[in-house]
């Protein structure tokens, strides 16, 4: 399985994400400038996490009109699966590809610190490895985190099964405590309709490793392999 | 030409900045602030000297990216300098 890993000025996780794919799948990732116009043939594209283009305006809108940008909404609408995290799920909704924004967090703070995830949907390229309603720990990291939709939309991506994790306490409860920024629904990660596209605000990068505190992203990654 | 842009959350959309600053002028002392919302200002200055060519132009321009249509709405005007 080859992957793409898009940096922006600003991008700061691709390396950590770059880490954990060429562990599991036992091939480095291709690092990718915004700057180009081609993404290399990959059978993953990731757009990291980090503080593209300083958040200007809003987080991911420059971004989203990257160089780059165009032959990755081409490649994912042919299909490549394509995972943004943190910031990546923010320049994500900016293109269009996901439905939806990401506010601020409705502290006002920024938080960083181990959430629990509800995984909702385990028949997507992202989540086939877990089992259903599993809780997942992870980590997140974000001011703008707190995500919104119409009701509309959130009625859509519930019935459609879109919604693939949600906040919940460590013994899978979905309460409003648990809900790390305000999220509508508690949401913290949406697919597209075909499941090969994923936004997410924690970073299962980062929970990827028994060192850092936590293993449960890892599965993300071993199931895009097996998917593969 | 001078474009005056006002970005604005639609309504019904949460704005807890817009809070946070309701709080503080209430802590001020100042009475009877029954809502506080926060938007963004933008000027951009323009080549063209044609009011209907600029009007088109950041018409475009608030669409594909200073405003995202999700969450806020936007309304401007044009000046001559």
């Amino acid at each position: 399985m080859k992957s793409s890993v898009i940096v922006f000025p600003g991008t700061n996780r691709e390396r950590d994400v770059a880490d954990v794919l060429a562990t599991v799948t036992g091939k480095p990732a291709q690092i990718v400038w915004h700057g180009d116009s081609e993404v290399p043939q990959s059978d993953l594209i990731v757009l990291p996490g980090g503080f593209s283009f300083g958040d200007y305006l809003r987080c991911g809108a420059m971004a989203a009109h990257s160089p780059i940008m165009r032959d990755v909404i081409a490649k994912a609408k042919a299909g490549v699966p394509v995972l943004g995290i943190c910031n990546g799920f923010q320049i994500l909704c900016e293109t269009g590809l996901l439905p939806g924004v990401l506010q601020r967090n409705a502290s006002l703070k920024f938080i960083c610190k181990d959430v629990w995830l509800k995984v909702e949907n385990t028949r997507t390229r992202f989540t086939g490895c877990y089992n259903q309603g599993e809780v997942a720990q992870m980590i997140c990291a974000h001011g703008d985190g707190n995500y919104f939709a119409d009701t509309a939309t959130l009625d859509r991506l519930e019935g459609e099964g879109q919604v693939v994790f949600r906040y919940c306490d460590p013994a899978g409860n979905v309460t409003p405590e648990s809900n790390a920024n305000g999220a509508q629904r508690n949401i913290a990660g949406i697919a597209d309709a075909t499941g090969r596209i994923l936004g997410m605000m924690p970073h299962p990068e980062n929970a990827a490793e028994a060192m850092l505190g936590s293993v449960d992203g890892r599965k993300l990654f071993e199931s895009l392999l097996a998917a593969a | 030409m001078k474009a005056r842009i006002r970005i604005t959350l639609k309504n019904g959309v949460l704005d807890p900045q817009g809070k946070a600053i309701q709080n503080a002028l209430s802590g001020l002392g100042f009475k009877g602030v029954e809502e506080v919302r926060q938007g963004k200002y933008i000027e951009v200055d323009l080549a063209s000297t044609d009011e209907a060519a600029a009007r088109a132009e950041v018409e475009r321009m608030c669409r594909d990216l200073l405003a995202n249509l999700v969450i806020e709405d936007y309304a401007f005007e044009l000046s001559a300098g």
